[in-house]
């Protein structure tokens, strides 16, 4: 309802309630799109360390290889690939092409997504020892 | 001329509530089936602005094959009187009662209480992005504005029918358009919730119709309106608009449409085109 906080009415689009697919998908979608943004300059921040040195890099090297730091880029690959896939559907879609079955198409990005998700992990741990 | 026995099914909902009432009378000596009556819980959101909304419970005996407006009707006349909701033609053509129910859009005067389990409350709230009057009752002048700006004529004589002879006695065929302005696809539509000025999923598949078939309409001023960073482009395909039109406009695939139209008229003028 309009007359409402700022803040209230732009959280509307996360309001879930009532929603189907299409909803869900476009929920999906902003968070994954937030979190890139936020991952953005995370890795601008680290970079930092280049320039401190070859000490300093290979330091955060070496956390990089831990596992609970390989599990969040398993995390970021999983955004990654869904707000790829994702965006290829809303283009079809917002063009008007398979809109019947965008509902269809969002599952089929989100097996796609776990799927490849799943693979990338396997070969992260597998690579890293 | 329909006769008597289907007449129970042409009629609006609430007149369709009794039909043990226009039956005939049980022969003597025969028991007449008591119809089964349950209640229903619903909770309705109330209160006016400037105030916290809060949801109301209330309980209501209608039999399963009523509806929601029927519901709502009989809280207002039997319960609470300050209600305040809207409606009009009970058929799903005036697109006057259009409310959330548990969270989605739909009218209430197609929404039978069959679908609830009288167990669980049915709760009611009003449109969403819409300013709110109070209680079920929101502000759809936003709306009719964009509406009005689009310029779509609602009722105009039919071309289809050109080619086609007309039923003996009928003289010019009237085709209606169909969307009712019920309003429920700028409800559900979450870009709608961070932008006031976006035109929205109605005025974009007005435009997009008018555009098909102009009728007088000005294409150029049209393509403006909806070539905006408020109009076209600003849908994000979250599709809700589609999902919950009770008049299968399909706003999403209308709003489709425009954009190609749109991109093409773009290339067209790039490659020295006339607008």
């Amino acid at each position: 309802m309009t007359g409402e906080p700022r803040w209230k009415r732009a959280s509307g689009w996360a309001d879930l309630r009532g929603r189907r697919e299409g909803g869900l998908a476009f929920l999906l979608m902003r968070l994954t799109g937030i979190g890139l943004v936020a991952y953005l300059f995370l890795h601008l921040y680290t970079l930092r360390l280049l320039a401190q040195g070859p000490e300093a890099w290979d330091a955060f090297i070496a956390v990089a290889k831990s596992p609970p730091f390989l599990a969040l880029d398993g995390i970021l690959i999983l955004g990654l690939l869904y707000h790829a896939l994702n965006g290829v559907r809303v283009t079809l879609l917002g063009l008007g092409i398979g809109v019947p079955h965008q509902a269809r198409l969002f599952w089929g990005v989100l097996a796609l997504t776990l799927l490849l998700t799943g693979a990338a992990v396997y070969a992260i741990f597998s690579i890293t020892g | 001329m329909p006769d008597a026995g289907d007449a129970p099914t042409l009629l609006p909902g609430f007149l369709r509530l009794d039909p043990f009432e226009v039956g005939v009378a049980p022969a003597a000596g025969t028991k007449q089936e008591e119809p089964i009556m349950p209640t229903w819980q619903l909770h309705l959101l109330r209160g006016r602005p400037g105030s916290s909304p809060r949801l109301e419970s209330y309980r209501v005996e209608l039999p399963a094959e009523a509806y929601l407006i029927d519901a709502v009707e009989k809280i207002w006349a039997e319960q609470d009187r300050s209600l305040l909701f809207r409606h009009a033609c009970h058929h799903a053509s005036c697109g006057a009662c259009g409310v959330r129910v548990n969270g989605r859009e739909r009218l209430m005067c197609i929404t039978p209480l069959r679908e609830f389990n009288p167990e669980r409350p049915i709760r009611v709230e009003p449109l969403r992005h819409f300013p709110w009057l109070g209680d079920l009752l929101v502000d759809v002048a936003p709306m009719m504005r964009r509406m009005a700006a689009v310029g779509l004529v609602l009722v105009r004589r039919d071309e289809l029918t050109a080619d086609r002879p007309l039923p003996e006695g009928v003289e010019q065929g009237t085709r209606f358009e169909d969307c009712i302005e019920c309003g429920l696809c700028l409800s559900a539509c979450p870009v709608m919730a961070a932008d006031d000025a976006y035109l929205g999923p109605a005025a974009l598949a007005a435009i997009e119709r008018m555009l098909a078939e102009p009728r007088g309409g000005d294409p150029v001023r049209l393509r403006t309106l909806a070539d905006d960073p408020h109009g076209v482009w600003r849908c994000h395909s979250a599709m809700e608009c589609t999902a919950v039109c009770p008049s299968h406009v399909d706003p999403a695939s209308a709003i489709g449409r425009l954009r190609r139209h749109l991109i093409r008229e773009k290339l067209r003028r790039w490659m020295g085109g006339n607008p």
